[in-house]
């Protein structure tokens, strides 16, 4: 069966005094990867920093499994991967799961359970100083992957992984929406697309295409996804 | 608060500075060599100067490092996101306040027993009263440093930013706590203006060990200081923010 895991309505968000999103009504069903798609500062950091309930001057509905977003209650739900390597640099790999692990009342087999899914066992006692930066985001992705959230945000997961890695976790990630959660995953490249379930297109702080691949490129009338972009880049200029 | 994610961030804490060998032995080891200087520097002059200075650097040092210490790791906790991750999950402010608080109390108390031992086995600092109520006011005086270096980290963007807290929220206190000049001999206002300084207080208690047996002073000015510290501690509360820009 599918559920809402996220419901917004009129959802937008002030920064700077600016409004950098402008009134998204969207939702998110567990059992999909949702890609958030779009070039950088159109949005998608901040449309997730919403979700995680960290973003100040948020107006309009934002819910995530009938709790407000940022509410106590979900914050054992959600999985939150920022873009910048939010982990400890003068700490191991494990050192770091196992204190976040801790805080979040889990035990060493999850530890090394998210270890192991961002293919990071090899290093686990490094410290993330010397890792590469592409093995930084896992660890970063791993912490995030604690305690089997509900809903899973990941702002650019992918970025500057190796071809064969970046399909390991595309993998990974279908596997833990079939499980059940609700999956959002940003990129910046286009060629993700595919990959996804749906799709949420945005540009300057709004969707321009919310549905499957498939359906987008279909009314588009494009060939590929970073084509309907374009295609509906200059419909919305016309 | 929950006390196993109180003493998971400590730990953290701990752990991370034990992986900074440079820092720790600095931390720990640098006191022991300004007592030895102030030591030398007094040796052979007339009169019991390193007695009557040495007591207020036992209670300075915990403090002006600490405070150093704390808000620039707290401001790189700030900038590096892991603050945010952590506020994003089930932690409590006052888990990561007094997890800090905690640990770095800790290092506190270890600095002060080699500092006091040194001062007191090997220089000759005499001690009228009990020696180890100078290690509990040495770290009452560390959490203190840290709960101010905790809150002015939220009014810096950036380590040099928060250095310079130090010229202007520490060292006045230095100047006006007593140590170059007697705190009844000021002139009137810089007298009131040291009595509402923790630091003026910190460094009472640790005269009043020195000079004296009695320790009713010293757990009056010990309570002072933790007051300061809790109330350091609760403004620092008040600038972690779950929500931000």
């Amino acid at each position: 069966m599918m559920n809402n895991a996220v419901e917004a309505h009129g959802l937008s968000v002030r920064r700077g005094g600016r409004e950098v999103l402008h009134e998204l009504d969207f939702t998110l069903t567990t059992g999909e990867v949702t890609g958030l798609l779009g070039p950088s500062g159109c949005g998608k950091s901040t449309l997730m920093r919403v979700l995680a309930g960290v973003q100040a001057h948020v107006t309009g509905e934002v819910a995530a499994f009938g709790e407000k977003a940022g509410s106590r209650a979900l914050r054992h739900r959600i999985g939150y991967q920022t873009q910048d390597a939010s982990v400890y640099v003068d700490l191991s790999v494990e050192e770091n799961l196992r204190f976040f692990a801790k805080v979040l009342g889990l035990g060493r087999e999850e530890v090394e359970r998210c270890i192991e899914a961002v293919d990071l066992a090899d290093h686990a006692d490094q410290v993330v100083d010397n890792l590469s930066g592409g093995q930084i985001g896992r660890a970063n992705l791993a912490v995030a992957l604690l305690g089997q959230p509900d809903l899973l945000i990941l702002d650019e997961p992918t970025v500057g992984l190796d071809p064969v890695l970046r399909e390991d976790l595309w993998g990974l990630f279908h596997r833990i929406a079939e499980a059940g959660a609700a999956v959002l995953v940003s990129s910046h490249v286009m060629d993700e697309a595919e990959r996804c379930d749906r799709l949420l297109l945005m540009r300057d702080g709004v969707f321009l295409a919310d549905g499957t691949p498939r359906d987008i490129k279909e009314k588009a009338g494009a060939d590929d996804v970073e084509r309907a972009f374009l295609a509906l880049v200059r419909g919305v200029a016309a | 608060m929950t006390p196993r994610i109180t003493l998971a961030v400590a730990a953290r804490v701990l752990t991370q500075l034990r992986r900074d060998h440079r820092t720790l032995v600095m931390l720990l080891l640098l006191p022991c060599l300004l007592m030895s200087l102030l030591w030398w520097m007094f040796d052979e002059l007339p009169g019991n100067t390193f007695d009557r200075t040495g007591p207020a650097l036992l209670a300075l040092f915990p403090f002006v490092v600490m405070f150093l210490v704390t808000s620039v790791t707290t401001l790189r906790e700030r900038s590096s996101g892991t603050l945010e991750r952590l506020l994003a999950m089930p932690l409590g402010k006052g888990d990561f306040l007094v997890g800090y608080a905690l640990a770095f109390g800790l290092v506190a108390a270890v600095q002060s027993v080699l500092a006091v031992s040194l001062s007191v086995g090997v220089l000759g600092l005499d001690i009228a009263g009990e020696v180890w109520l100078l290690t509990v006011v040495a770290v009452g005086d560390a959490i203190l440093g840290t709960a101010l270096g905790l809150f002015v980290s939220a009014f810096a963007q950036t380590e040099f930013q928060a250095v310079q807290f130090m010229p202007l929220l520490v060292i006045p206190q230095i100047l006006l706590c007593g140590l170059f000049v007697p705190r009844a001999l000021l002139p009137g206002v810089l007298e009131a203006i040291s009595d509402v300084l923790p630091l003026s207080y910190a460094v009472d208690a640790m005269q009043h060990l020195a000079a004296e047996t009695g320790t009713s002073e010293v757990w009056g000015d010990l309570g002072v200081v933790a007051g300061f510290a809790l109330a350091g501690l609760a403004l620092g509360a008040a600038t972690l923010r779950r929500r931000t820009d």
